[in-house]
């Protein structure tokens, strides 16, 4: 397959892992290395990287899983939207089986809720054009690599002047997850690779002060293994260099700058919410996003009358020490016991990009 | 008025209602109405219209409440009956290359076809929605028929139902089948054992990428074909140059991945597979690319996973790639001692990873 076999060569990623084990070598102490992005969990758990790194570097699974991060409280909230007569929720599917405080939105929609999976959120607008008599909400979350595609989508509305679209605002900024991360005394990195797709919106320079700040390098990294293996290499270059410094090796995708376009539309539709709850990590000051006033015909927080109640998490569920890295998933008493992906306690076991759903379903619980 | 007995055939009213029953029935209507699913006179027409004028064969034409079969040929054959029961609801009810007639009459040959049976005779029941066109129904009876007669089976006893609209969705039909083990063939999946080959029978995934991009959500074009196919001729000649497979089973929901571990459970035995062996067709793995999908996990309709002894491998690869249904026939695995009860596959960069079973639904109504 074009433009993907070329990234999963076998022969060079042997050639980059003899480099890589030659580069770890120089290094005395263990490394631990943060993958921020979800999309690299799951590539990383599909393509059986970690096993083939030198036994010095250690991974460590990041909270850039939009699923995993979403607080009970506000899968409460959008199920209770769903309940609404009146009201179709559209969704992308990964967030189907995320456990609320009591039940998720595959069993609202099995008690009758009207919840319709889409691709795009751009589906929405054609639903609500085919339901004139309804309300279509669409739950919207993810990181900058979805925002625009949800601001683009509310711009339409507008200009086609659909008035019975709206959308429940979930989206979370990637930046401040990691000065909270990164402020946290628990966690002792070595570098990050950083993410690919959301980069390709924001650019690298959002990045700068992880290198400048906190004295940390990291790699801007595609999603193909031998993206993974290359921006490892890159890490351990500039680790063995002493260096720290934003690099960007996803830079068939990815410019400096990012992209104006995406973010001139997330800024026209969003403004920067004062706190988000992350799930596992708490509130993070200036995390989320929320719709302008000027947008506010779309807002489903205002539209309709949302619980809006903060739920804490389970208590035997370790996703916040896992999502900061501090244990790894088969340490939670939980794991692959009370929470498995047909019934996750925890939003890591949700989503394939989470952390316990991959060690549960690529490595098994048996680890 | 008072009934003669005697000088009833006389009677030239009776005799002319006489007349007109003794014509075949006819359905005139351009759509199914309640009518058809009365038990009156439209559902006679419609049944000897459109399923005894296919199914066309004398067990059928004795229109009683039940097959009656004879015992004595059917124990010439062997001494065992398999009998099982499928139902059949995929949307849309065509798509390339075929449709839910063809499926239904494949996929039940195909239950029966894995255990080593021959299969000899099927049911057929339909549940219409009000408002089906009545060609579409022809044309799906047509196509059972047509592949009932590939598959050398005989449609023997049926049931027509019509619900209100809405109750089902266009159409569902359950095909339920009895067929016949020959002597000495005995497969099961609990004869598995350390040494034998996995073996299918060509690309997979095709059945439910077909379906995937049928329903036009996607807005993406391909050329992807469903596999529908009958395996009972493929697997009588397997059985005839090897009579000693130890378990075999057709790839459909779940996919290969959820036969393997079927097998590795019941068996309590490990399975290993070679990810570069695996056939996947190109476009199918684009698709899978581009939703997040994994091909071992889409369905097949024409499929078979075959485990052999391994010294018997070469023989009965070569006897499936002689036959249609197996010319690109290949090796994808082995069976091992280590990890009993998990199924392993080598990554193209030799990592390994567990293929789990799957968990939720990767695609609802697929056959």
């Amino acid at each position: 397959m074009k433009y993907v076999d070329e990234f999963r060569a076998p022969e060079k990623a042997t050639a980059l892992l003899k480099e890589i084990q030659i580069l770890s070598q120089e290094i005395p102490q263990n490394l631990k290395i943060m993958e921020v992005c979800g999309g690299h969990t799951h590539a990383i758990f599909k393509y059986g990287i970690e096993e083939l790194l030198p036994n010095n570097i250690e991974l460590i699974h990041g909270p850039g899983c939009p699923v995993c991060v979403m607080p009970k409280g506000r899968i409460d909230d959008a199920i209770a939207i769903s309940k609404n007569p009146q009201v179709i929720l559209t969704t992308f599917g990964d967030t189907m089986r995320v456990p609320g405080s009591q039940t998720n939105l595959l069993q609202a929609k099995a008690q009758g809720a009207d919840v319709r999976i889409v691709y795009s959120p751009l589906d929405s607008l054609q639903i609500a054009k085919d339901n004139p008599n309804q309300e279509i909400v669409f739950f919207g979350l993810g990181f900058e690599t979805t925002a625009p595609s949800t601001a683009f989508t509310i711009l339409q509305a507008a200009a086609e002047n659909i008035t019975n679209f709206s959308m429940f605002c979930n989206h979370v900024l990637v930046i401040p997850a990691l000065k909270a991360l990164l402020d946290n005394p628990d966690l002792q990195l070595n570098g990050f690779i950083g993410p690919g797709h959301v980069s390709m919106v924001i650019g690298t320079d959002p990045y700068e002060f992880i290198s400048q700040q906190y004295h940390q390098p990291i790699v801007i990294a595609g999603f193909e293994p031998l993206d993974i293996f290359q921006s490892i290499w890159m890490l351990l270059k500039q680790i063995v260099e002493n260096r720290c410094q934003v690099e960007n090796q996803y830079h068939r995708l990815v410019e400096k700058a990012g992209n104006s376009i995406a973010i001139n539309a997330i800024n026209q539709v969003f403004a920067i919410r004062e706190t988000f709850a992350w799930r596992g990590l708490g509130e993070i000051p200036d995390s989320g996003l929320e719709i302008r006033p000027e947008y506010a015909k779309f807002d489903a927080e205002v539209k309709f009358t949302i619980p809006g109640l903060k739920v804490a998490d389970h208590k035997a569920c370790k996703c916040g020490e896992i999502l900061k890295g501090v244990l790894k998933p088969w340490e939670c008493k939980v794991f692959g016991t009370a929470c498995t992906p047909e019934t996750p306690i925890g939003s890591c076991m949700v989503s394939s990009e989470g952390a316990c759903a991959a060690y549960y379903k690529y490595k098994g619980c048996r680890v | 008025m008072e009934f003669d007995a005697e000088n009833s055939s006389l009677n030239p009213l009776f005799q002319k209602i006489a007349q007109v029953r003794h014509y075949q029935g006819r359905v005139t209507d351009s759509y199914i109405t309640l009518a058809h699913g009365s038990g009156g006179k439209a559902m006679r027409d419609l049944i000897e219209d459109i399923f005894l004028q296919q199914f066309d064969n004398p067990i059928l034409a004795q229109l009683e409440d039940q097959a009656t079969l004879n015992l004595a040929s059917l124990l010439q054959q062997g001494d065992r009956l398999a009998f099982t029961t499928d139902s059949y609801v995929v949307d849309p009810l065509f798509f390339p290359n075929s449709n839910i007639g063809e499926l239904a009459v494949n996929g039940t040959v195909n239950d029966l076809a894995v255990s080593g049976a021959k299969p000899l005779y099927l049911s057929c029941s339909v549940i219409i929605e009000e408002g089906l066109p009545i060609e579409t129904l022809r044309r799906i009876a047509t196509s059972m028929q047509t592949a009932a007669k590939k598959a050398g089976v005989v449609i023997v006893t049926g049931d027509t139902k019509v619900v209100h609209r809405g109750a089902v969705d266009k159409l569902f039909i359950n095909t339920a089948g009895i067929g016949i083990i020959p002597v000495g063939i005995n497969l099961s999946s609990s004869k598995i054992e350390q040494g034998d080959v996995i073996i299918v029978n060509g690309e997979l995934g095709n059945h439910g990428a077909a379906i995937l991009i049928a329903r036009g959500e996607l807005a993406l074009e391909t050329s992807i074909e469903s596999d529908c196919q009958p395996l009972n001729d493929l697997i009588s000649k397997i059985l005839a140059i090897c009579p000693h497979v130890h378990a075999m089973r057709d790839a459909t929901r779940g996919g290969l991945a959820t036969v393997l571990n079927e097998f590795a459970i019941a068996a309590h035995v490990g399975i290993r597979l070679e990810d570069q062996c695996i056939p996947v067709k190109e476009e199918v793995r684009g698709i899978c690319e581009i939703l997040g999908l994994d091909p071992l996990y889409l369905a097949n309709e024409g499929k078979v996973v075959v485990v052999v002894p391994g010294e018997q491998a070469d023989l009965v690869l070569s006897a499936m790639r002689s036959h249609p249904a197996g010319k690109e026939s290949v090796i994808i695995g082995e069976v091992t001692l280590s990890s009993p009860g998990i199924v392993l596959l080598k990554t193209t960069f030799g990592a390994e990873r567990i293929v789990d079973m799957l968990v939720g639904e990767q695609l609802p109504r697929i056959c």
